[in-house]
């Protein structure tokens, strides 16, 4: 199975990017043949639509689980469409969270925001 | 018919200069004139103006209508849609309605003529009169992506108005929605505030002007009797200065209590009145220049 994180650095040992649509990089991980990769996200710098551009790219990838703090409604409108499932990560590093996953400790995201849109969280 | 009257645009390159200001008491000025808000995220000028508002219409932006059974699945669209409103989902588009921006190319690029389009309510113009000053106001709906179908409707009687001048209160910023709002005017006021910041983004909207080859002067706004950099800027860069707007508290309680300074006060009256004919002069000395601009 596929899992895919929004990453600030392109290491398992990195935190989780607190943003999913503006994540500088992803990791694509393969549970069962413990490979990963990393893409650059060229959504971060899109004037719009982000959100949307990188669930496309999850969606594209064969991604059945996507591990996030956080997620918009655009983009998890793309991902329930494309029957990827988002689980809430833990704060950590992309190691600690697939571990969390595949033990089954991570709860489904069930509340998507609406955006920020400009006026992002610090 | 021929056009005998000047279009002019108020703009800056961050909100909170001084272009309301400006754009309704040059119009107020005027007495008899034609006043267009083009910000139409946050339009405020009726606030000074109240007009009793006569006719109102709603504004349409065309979204494109997908007929996913024509529709091959190839995905040219979805992958020419800069503004990432298009989703490729089960190898077929979604669209996300709120995030387009009507340009059409999704339509173009399909080749199997799968995809045409419908109108989409995006906002709506008010028109009324406010003494001899005809206000029209556009307003744009909460959570549209793009005001520009309202400012190409609002330019339109910009374009119907043959005597009287025609005043148009820009959006802030250097953007498109600027650029729409600029394209058909004779000359550009550039509104700037005597800060570090507000140099910043007035050169950002020199640099607009110029490239559009628009006429155009700036109105210093808010000046104080010590340093201001956007002075220096101008003077540095010979962009001319039209005049001085001074910090004043008397000119700022009658701006926060929603009165136009032209109609209240005699000083401002004059000043307002004095700058409007230095811009009009300028304007036609311009036209005379150039007459291919």
């Amino acid at each position: 199975m596929k899992i895919a994180i929004p990453m600030n650095e392109q290491s398992l040992d990195a935190d989780v990017c607190p943003s999913f649509g503006r994540a500088p990089y992803f990791l694509f991980y393969n549970s069962v043949t413990e490979e990963a990769y990393y893409l650059d996200n060229a959504a971060v710098a899109s004037q719009g639509g982000a959100g949307i551009r990188a669930a496309q790219v999850i969606a594209d990838h064969g991604v059945k689980a996507l591990l996030a703090p956080r997620c918009g409604e655009n983009a998890a409108e793309v991902l329930s469409k494309a029957e990827v499932f988002v689980y809430h990560s833990i704060p950590g590093t992309a190691r600690q969270n697939i571990e969390a996953h595949l033990n089954n400790q991570l709860p489904l995201i069930n509340e998507f925001h609406a955006g920020f849109h400009g006026h992002e969280k610090k | 018919m021929k056009k005998s009257n000047l279009t002019i645009a108020v703009l800056s390159g961050k909100g909170g200069t001084g272009k309301t200001l400006v754009s309704v008491n040059f119009a107020a000025a005027a007495e008899s004139a034609v006043y267009l808000d083009c910000d139409v995220e946050e339009p405020n000028g009726h606030f000074f103006f109240k007009p009793e508002i006569t006719s109102e219409e709603t504004v349409s932006a065309k979204i494109p209508l997908i007929d996913l059974d024509q529709c091959n699945g190839c995905r040219k669209c979805v992958d020419f849609c800069k503004f990432n409103a298009l989703a490729f989902i089960k190898n077929k588009p979604v669209l996300f309605k709120d995030i387009c921006h009507s340009c059409g190319g999704c339509v173009l690029f399909c080749p199997q003529k799968a995809i045409s389009e419908e109108e989409k309510v995006v906002g709506k113009i008010q028109s009324g009169m406010s003494g001899q000053v005809c206000v029209h106001t556009g307003c744009l709906n909460t959570g549209e992506a793009s005001g520009i179908p309202i400012i190409k409707e609002l330019l339109k009687k910009s374009a119907a108005e043959t005597t009287l001048p025609v005043f148009i209160d820009c959006p802030p910023g250097s953007a498109c929605i600027v650029m729409e709002s600029i394209k058909d005017a004779d000359y550009c006021i550039l509104v700037a505030e005597p800060t570090v910041f507000g140099v910043h983004n007035l050169k950002m909207v020199c640099d607009l002007v110029e490239v559009f080859h628009k006429p155009h002067g700036v109105i210093l706004n808010k000046c104080l009797e010590t340093e201001n950099p956007a002075e220096e800027f101008c003077k540095e860069h010979h962009v001319h200065i039209l005049d001085r707007i001074p910090f004043d508290s008397k000119l700022g309680t009658l701006n926060s209590n929603a009165k136009i300074a032209v109609r209240e006060n005699d000083r401002y009256r004059e000043l307002f009145s004095a700058l409007l004919n230095t811009v009009i002069e300028e304007a036609n000395h311009e036209a005379v220049a150039d007459p291919q601009r």
